[in-house]
């Protein structure tokens, strides 16, 4: 039992880092918070299923699924959050209502029956100790760790991350030094839906594609963005440690329906209490009174 | 001819001049109406409001069933509208309205079905507790400001749906059936349609009180009139309350007329559409919300038969009305009714 617990609460841990850290990093570079993210999640599955039916290659098509969606993320920042930046709840609203279009588009083209599903890298399973762990789910811990590194080494080691960091400690400042913060915010738009899409075609394997999970993932992202902390990479780690042990250990003791409601009771109360997360220091005095 | 219409264009730069209409600079102030022609350019828009309210439900016999219960399901969106206005007019932009709505239609359920209390007193029951319990659980949120709120306003109904949902009171996902209806069709539409009339003009006139200009000066800087030693909690708390109170009279009557409430009452779409309306109609008075609910919700009924698309156009509408027209449709209509165009060389 404790066994159990504590591999698949690592697990799951992973599987929430994945699906949050394209939400978190667009979040914490530009201050964009694009609540599409869970429309461009499914999308990407989608987009994987498709290419796959059309007889291509696992590995092509997520690679192109991954193209296709930053691609989008461009498309989304130059074609609409360019137009309203700087009035977040418009930003807000129209994200989330480009979301729900997504998404409830591709529930009436009928994309909702079992027979939408991504097949996994590896088949079969191993035993770590006495818990049976099937191979989709150590990639997808070693690809969280793997993308956490080298999304450190992109953002210390690389021009463009280092400008995206300068830009997401002061845009004024970072403009004064040439970077290009608009071309910048949309390179963030695009980082964030990439990671989403690789973060889709690791995790969508381990059940079908459902519809309604788009809109978890969207709150699942808010949920460990805002209570690891706005702005804060260690914050985001630690939160997602924290959820993802929760939900083992509701799953195992209680009963997964109760998953979401720890979710929303964890935002709110956060929000409510210190709307700046456990980790977060930026924007403590603009957004209370 | 040709080559002079492009001299025109590229030599005598053109741009277009809106100046009031002579009758608007007469009328601006109330004690020079000398006309009857003055009188009816001042009250005319609010007269054909209230006319079109109050004769299109004796219209039943030539219009059908049908579009009563349109008439009757707009109306209540719009009062959400008009809550979810009010609400913003603090500062607060809500992405949760179905929180407040959802709540006053579980409640009037429950008074309906639990305690036997008849209908119209149900709902302005409901309209009471429930505002009562909104406004304990958003006034503590009323502190944070902007993104922070409307996340925390996105995720207060989710969160009750899976509460029931989880511990299946109030009859968990089968919802509570059996509510007994209104019964006079007279009741039941003017109800609504009376209680959608005086909100919307009782808040216009509140606007133009000092309290007014206080709710005001909330949304547009806090700090100075907290410096000025006005406790803007106290507001908030009173504006929270109102709307709250309004949003789930909307609820209750939504629930009476279905005959039944589910954890659908918490569902995304009474979020979104009183959103939209607002969106629609422009975001700068109670007038926007109502013509937008006008606009929507009949829109909405006729694409019925598109399933979930539905959804889809309601979001294509929000995003191209928030690209394209900002100031909504009530702006514009205002600025042809007050103002001439013309072209004018510079």
């Amino acid at each position: 039992m404790w066994s159990l617990l504590l591999i698949y609460g690592l697990i799951n841990s992973a599987i929430i880092l994945l699906q949050t850290i394209g939400f978190g990093l667009t979040f914490s570079i530009s201050g964009i918070a694009n609540f599409s993210y869970g429309a461009l999640y499914i999308l990407s599955g989608i987009i994987t299923w498709l290419f796959l039916n059309y007889g291509f290659s696992l590995a092509i098509s997520i690679v192109i699924s991954i193209l296709i969606t930053s691609l989008g993320g461009f498309f989304i920042y130059w074609l609409v959050i360019y137009r309203i930046k700087g009035m977040p709840l418009s930003e807000v609203i129209i994200t989330f209502s480009l979301g729900v279009a997504i998404i409830e588009f591709l529930r009436w083209k009928g994309f909702v029956t079992y027979e939408f599903n991504v097949s996994p890298i590896l088949k079969g399973s191993i035993f770590i100790g006495n818990v049976p762990v099937d191979l989709q789910r150590v990639i997808i811990f070693f690809s969280a760790f793997l993308l956490l590194v080298a999304l450190y080494l992109f953002s210390h080691y690389t021009k463009i991350g280092l400008a995206l960091r300068g830009l997401s400690q002061n845009e004024q400042t970072a403009l004064c030094f040439g970077i290009n913060t608009e071309l910048l915010s949309s390179v963030s738009v695009m980082l964030g839906a990439g990671i989403c899409a690789l973060s889709a075609n690791l995790i969508l394997p381990l059940g079908i594609i459902s519809m309604d999970s788009g809109y978890d993932v969207l709150l699942v992202a808010i949920a460990v963005t805002v209570v690891g902390g706005l702005g804060s990479s260690t914050g985001l780690l630690l939160a997602s440690l924290i959820f993802g042990y929760i939900q083992t250990a509701t799953t195992i003791f209680l009963s997964s329906k109760w998953m979401m409601v720890i979710y929303l009771f964890s935002i709110i109360a956060v929000l409510m209490i210190k709307p700046s997360g456990i980790l977060g220091r930026f924007k403590e005095i603009e957004e209370r009174i | 001819m040709n080559t002079l219409n492009t001299l025109n264009t590229v030599n005598i730069a053109k741009r277009k001049e809106r100046i009031d209409r002579a009758i608007k600079a007469r009328c601006n102030d109330i004690y020079t109406l000398l006309s009857l022609k003055e009188i009816s350019y001042v009250i005319a828009p609010k007269l054909c409001l209230i006319l079109f309210i109050f004769i299109f439900p004796l219209l039943k016999a030539i219009l059908g069933y049908y579009w009563e219960r349109v008439f009757y399901i707009t109306c209540l969106i719009a009062i959400l509208a008009i809550s979810w206005e009010l609400l913003s007019y603090v500062g607060l932009v809500s992405l949760g309205q179905a929180f407040v709505f959802g709540t006053g239609a579980y409640i009037s359920g429950i008074f309906n079905i639990n305690f036997h209390i008849p209908v119209p007193f149900s709902i302005l029951l409901a309209s009471g507790f429930g505002a009562l319990i909104c406004t304990l659980i958003l006034f503590p949120a009323s502190k944070i400001k902007g993104i922070y709120f409307a996340m925390i306003t996105l995720c207060i109904p989710m969160f009750f749906s899976k509460v029931i949902e989880a511990t299946e009171i109030f009859g968990g996902t089968s919802g509570i059936s059996g509510i007994s209806p209104i019964g006079n069709y007279y009741v039941e539409m003017y109800f609504p349609a009376l209680v959608l009339i005086g909100a919307f003009f009782c808040l216009r006139r509140l606007m133009s009180t000092d309290f007014g200009l206080l709710i005001i000066g909330i949304k547009d800087n806090e700090f100075s009139l907290m410096s000025s030693g006005i406790n803007i909690y106290k507001i908030k708390f009173f504006v929270i309350f109102l709307s709250s109170a309004l949003g789930c009279f909307s609820g209750a009557c939504m629930c009476h007329y279905y005959q039944f409430v589910g954890i659908s009452a918490f569902s995304l779409d009474y979020s979104i559409i009183p959103l939209a309306c607002s969106i629609l109609g422009g975001i700068d008075g109670f007038s926007g919300s109502l013509i937008g609910a006008f606009v929507v919700c009949p829109l909405s009924e006729m694409l019925r038969g598109f399933g979930t698309l539905r959804i889809v156009i309601y979001s294509v509408l929000l995003i191209m009305f928030i690209l394209l027209v900002p100031e909504g449709i009530f702006s514009y209509i205002s600025r042809k009714y007050h103002q001439i165009e013309r072209w004018k060389e510079i």
